[in-house]
């Protein structure tokens, strides 16, 4: 177990490493940086000074050396201006188009992503999977139609315009404040009850929104995966035992259809971050995927190197976590290799 | 008389289906009665499993029961018989006596097992349902439950899940499951089908004596006559949802009076049968490309072997579970050295794991040897197999071919028994388009197939149709050599007697040779001229088959042989003979057989053609 774990965590240090590079030299790939960028539409503006001091910035932070000593700084193992400083020694470096470090930049947005998105998952599994064990155990009933065409609909309906609508008549009925995700009035307050009530009123119509097309997708991929599994003699041994159906069917067929989920966990955390970009822009919320999307646009570099190995990090711990669990869950993983 | 543990009565069952509604049962009436045994026999698709269902209301959804009554009088109650068929499936009384009082197992037994739960949580779960037991109760008694069905460490069964599991002991927890609860009923569907004969044996032998202990009723449910003949009190006979003969045991085998139950009688291979004896299938094929070709046939010209093996070996290395990184080599194949004459059959022999299917796959050339070789001779001097390149190998390709187990997942459902047949003939781009068709038509006859069926897909022909459409696509090539791996075994009786005598025919008529694996020795007694037993990969005898059958000399052939149940009720099973496990372990064979750990031991001669593996030690002694 251990020589599993020190193993895994070896190949994911290099695996990070290898993205880390990768990440870095695309966002470099476009000509020029912000810096260079922006002096040049100053000095086209006549403002000297101001580019005075952009020159400057480009010193301190060596976008003058070459692009492999630039990310050998930005890693942190090799010299910068400041000595080794870099994101192994936890330095995430300057966000130009912020003119903050991206620690501030970034901060609130992270978390708030994080609140966000989980909330999507919860809403997810809370609701698809009843659905999808009642349409599996009634196929072809009347319900089990139902269930899918709402779940059509569901993937079908563009996301940004049900966040419209939705947004539209929470205000009219509810009275809460269009986007964002608490009332302006909070929005540069330090955290109180009134704050956190406002966030919880504001996290629904995200919630429903980003929720709504992966329920439709995970009521038909449970049902299918359990349908199969209902096929199975261990089932019908099961039954043959005497056990009340329901019993019999969450023990057995169901926890054998849930490993395709448990082996998604990895994909799951990187999506949280990324995944509902449109629908952030469209509801004007303060997460991490706007912020990205304008750092790309910019050249904002440690901005947006910054975010992507963060993504990166997720994902690679999701997949470690997603193993782990497997292997607690399905003792085939965890003894296999001997059997057959 | 006693009234009878379960009494059916025109039992009837429909499946209903968007097409129509069939009747899978159509008025059938038995009894069972207390402590004795009643055999349910039948081919697949006679209702047989479907009664069983019915009686404990498992039924598919699509199937419902239309008529007659199941009537169960529970022995330790005073109550009046219940009638099952009148009972909510789901309700409450039929779940009490669904596992409580009347208990099934299964013909797979992987499948049967939640590969998720350990074995002790489902035994356990059995009593917990249906007693007013604690966890800790439960887990005692199932220790004793593992005990009883021959668990080699009961406690740690608790704890075993069933992958860990041999298929024999996986056998015996599904008992332990049934029997837990001390039903009144065992209904046994299949219950040793999967499994090899020895471990068949032994699983017959402990339904037997538990029976005897806890005074149960057995219905068991097999298409095998030969376990009838050793398992049966009274006999059932059923067939396209009806009951064609029923009596006691003596009467079905000494008596019988329907056609179809002769009929099935006579289809089973036998030991006893007389050389060049055929059997008798109930549907026989016809075909007169091959009646014409037989006729016309000369023997084939016996000049040196066509395939020779030359000590093969391989080795398999696997990690013994995910998180350690240990390994374990297993030798699959150990030295094994075959020859397959002109025209000729070998039989392989052996239980599953015993390496059989890896010396074909490497005769074959789909696996690389680790040592050893093939030799393939096409008239022009012996070659190395794996040595062929190119032109050579393609021909090699050509020569030789394989008919596999599966009849179901072996063809490909999205082609046409067209596409199937010309498949070969496209990747070895022979003949035109329509040279091509007129080919396909040709082998269709052969096998005994409708020329009509080109255009139609495997899933519209039965198992046994679909295995002669596998024999189809191996002959389209015109091989000279068959490799058939256990190709009757997933078979009806019935129509396995139907597939073997086509092999015989087209051997006939083709001058093929055939490598026949399986672990069957009764059918491989009917179709080859040699026979090799292997064993934890060795080869440990080697014979002409009449000689093996009347002189085996290896503990582990005779074994085997006394492993076979026969229909035929003068000779029964000699159980206790069979009940240890030692004789399929090298290390516990006994002297001079013995092989111990890395020891290979050698093959004597001991009559003209029949060869026998002693310990090395012995052999310098002998000499």
């Amino acid at each position: 177990m251990i020589r599993y774990l020190a193993r895994r965590l070896f190949t994911m240090a290099v695996t990070l490493l290898i993205i880390s590079a990768l990440v870095f030299f695309i966002i470099k790939l476009p000509p020029g940086d912000f810096l260079t960028n922006q002096i040049a539409e100053l000095r086209a503006q006549g403002e000297a000074a101001s580019a005075a001091k952009a020159e400057f910035l480009i010193k301190q932070y060596g976008l003058d050396k070459p692009v492999w000593e630039q990310y050998l700084v930005w890693l942190g193992v090799w010299p910068g201006p400041q000595g080794f400083s870099g994101l192994l020694q936890g330095n995430w470096g300057w966000s130009f188009e912020f003119d903050k470090p991206v620690a501030e930049v970034v901060g609130d947005a992270l978390w708030l992503t994080l609140l966000v998105n989980l909330a999507v998952v919860i809403f997810v599994h809370l609701v698809s999977i009843p659905i999808a064990i009642y349409s599996a155990i009634r196929q072809y009933s009347v319900g089990d139609y139902l269930a899918t065409f709402v779940g059509y609909l569901g993937l079908a309906t563009p996301n940004f315009l049900l966040a419209l609508i939705l947004l539209f008549y929470s205000n009219r009925w509810f009275g809460v404040s269009i986007g964002g995700l608490y009332d302006p009035q909070y929005a540069n307050e330090p955290w109180s009850w009134g704050k956190v009530q406002s966030l919880l009123a504001h996290l629904v119509v995200p919630t429903l929104v980003i929720g709504f097309a992966g329920t439709a997708a995970m009521i038909r991929r449970m049902r299918a995966n359990l349908l199969d599994e209902l096929g199975k003699q261990y089932y019908v041994t099961a039954k043959a035992k005497g056990l009340p159906p329901m019993k019999a069917l969450l023990k057995y067929p169901f926890r054998m259809s849930l490993n395709p989920f448990i082996a998604d966990i990895g994909n799951l955390l990187p999506h949280l971050v990324s995944g509902s970009v449109l629908v952030s822009l469209v509801l004007s919320l303060p997460t991490v995927g706007p912020l990205l999307l304008g750092a790309l646009k910019t050249q904002d570099q440690f901005l947006a190197g910054f975010i992507l190995m963060f993504v990166a990090v997720l994902t690679v711990v999701g997949m470690l976590i997603s193993d782990l669990l497997l292997a607690w869950l399905d003792p085939r993983i965890r003894l296999g290799g001997e059997a057959r | 008389m006693d009234v009878p543990l379960l009494s059916v009565r025109d039992l009837t069952i429909d499946f209903v289906a968007d097409a129509g509604s069939f009747r899978a049962v159509d008025g059938i009436s038995f009894d069972i009665p207390r402590a004795r045994t009643v055999a349910l026999v039948g081919e697949s698709g006679s209702g047989k499993s479907v009664t069983a269902q019915a009686i404990l209301r498992i039924l598919p959804k699509v199937a419902r029961i239309t008529g007659g009554t199941l009537l169960f009088q529970d022995p330790t109650s005073r109550q009046p018989p219940v009638d099952i068929a009148r009972l909510d499936p789901d309700g409450k009384a039929m779940r009490a006596l669904r596992g409580g009082r009347i208990a099934m197992i299964f013909q797979e037994p992987m499948t049967s097992l939640s590969p998720l739960h350990t074995v002790g949580d489902q035994v356990t779960e059995a009593l917990i349902l249906h007693r007013e037991v604690s966890a800790a109760e439960a887990k005692e008694r199932a220790v004793e439950v593992f005990a009883r069905v021959g668990f080699p460490d009961p406690r740690r069964a608790l704890v075993t899940y069933p992958f860990e599991l041999s298929g024999g002991l996986r056998q015996r927890a599904m008992i332990a499951m049934a029997l837990i609860t001390q039903p009144a009923l065992l209904i046994a569907d299949e219950p040793t089908t999967a499994l090899d004969v020895t471990t068949q044996a032994q699983i017959l032998d402990l339904i037997r004596e538990l029976q005897a202990e806890t005074h149960m009723s057995v219905l068991l449910i097999t298409h095998d006559l030969g376990v009838v003949a050793n398992m049966a009190d009274e006999v059932v006979v059923m067939y396209r949802g009806r009951i064609m003969e029923a009596g006691s045991r003596e009467d079905i085998f000494r008596r019988p009076q329907h056609p179809y139950l002769r009929a099935l009688l006579r289809a089973v291979p036998r030991f006893d049968m007389k050389p060049g004896e055929r059997l008798t299938p109930i549907r026989e094929v016809k075909s007169d490309i091959l009646a014409s070709r037989l006729q016309r046939a000369k023997p084939a010209e016996a000049n040196g072997p066509v395939l020779v093996a030359e000590n093969l070996c391989k080795t398999y290395t696997l990690r013994s579970g995910w998180f350690s990184g240990k390994m374990r080599t297993i030798h699959a194949v150990n030295g094994v050295s075959l020859s397959l004459a002109r025209g000729g059959t070998l039989g392989l022999v052996g239980e599953s794991g015993c390496g059989k299917t890896t010396v074909s796959k490497m005769i074959m050339r789909a696996l690389t040897p680790d040592s050893g070789r093939v030799l393939y001779d096409d008239g022009s001097g012996p070659r190395d197999v794996h040595q062929l390149e190119g032109e050579a190998l393609k021909a090699y390709r050509r020569a030789v071919q394989f008919v596999f187990q599966d009849p179901f997942s072996s063809l490909n459902p999205r082609m046409t028994v067209y596409e199937i047949l010309t498949e070969p003939l496209r990747i070895h781009r022979i003949g035109t388009p329509d040279e091509r068709f007129e080919r396909a038509k040709q082998l269709l006859d052969m096998v005994g197939l409708d020329r009509r069926s080109l255009r139609r897909y495997p899933h519209s022909f039965s198992g046994g149709q679909r295995q002669r459409l596998g024999i189809a696509r191996a002959l389209a090539l015109e091989p000279r050599v068959l490799l058939c791996d256990e190709p009757v075994s997933a078979l009806d009786v019935s129509v396995q007697a139907q597939v073997l005598n086509l092999l015989k025919d087209l051997q006939a008529a083709l001058g093929l040779s055939y490598l026949f694996v399986s672990h069957n020795l009764a059918v491989v007694d009917y179709i080859a001229d040699t026979i090799a037993v292997m064993s934890r990969g060795y080869i440990v005898e080697e014979a002409p088959k009449a000689t093996l059958f009347r002189n085996p000399i290896h503990p582990y052939t005779q074994a085997l042989l006394a492993a076979v149940p026969d229909p035929d009720i003068d000779r029964p099973l000699d159980f206790a003979k069979l009940k240890t496990d030692r004789f399929s372990d090298p290390a516990l064979w006994p002297e001079p057989f013995r092989l111990r750990a890395g020891e290979t031991g050698a093959m004597m001669e001991i009559e003209p053609g029949h060869k026998v593996r002693l310990t090395s030690v012995t052999l310098k002694e002998a000499a």
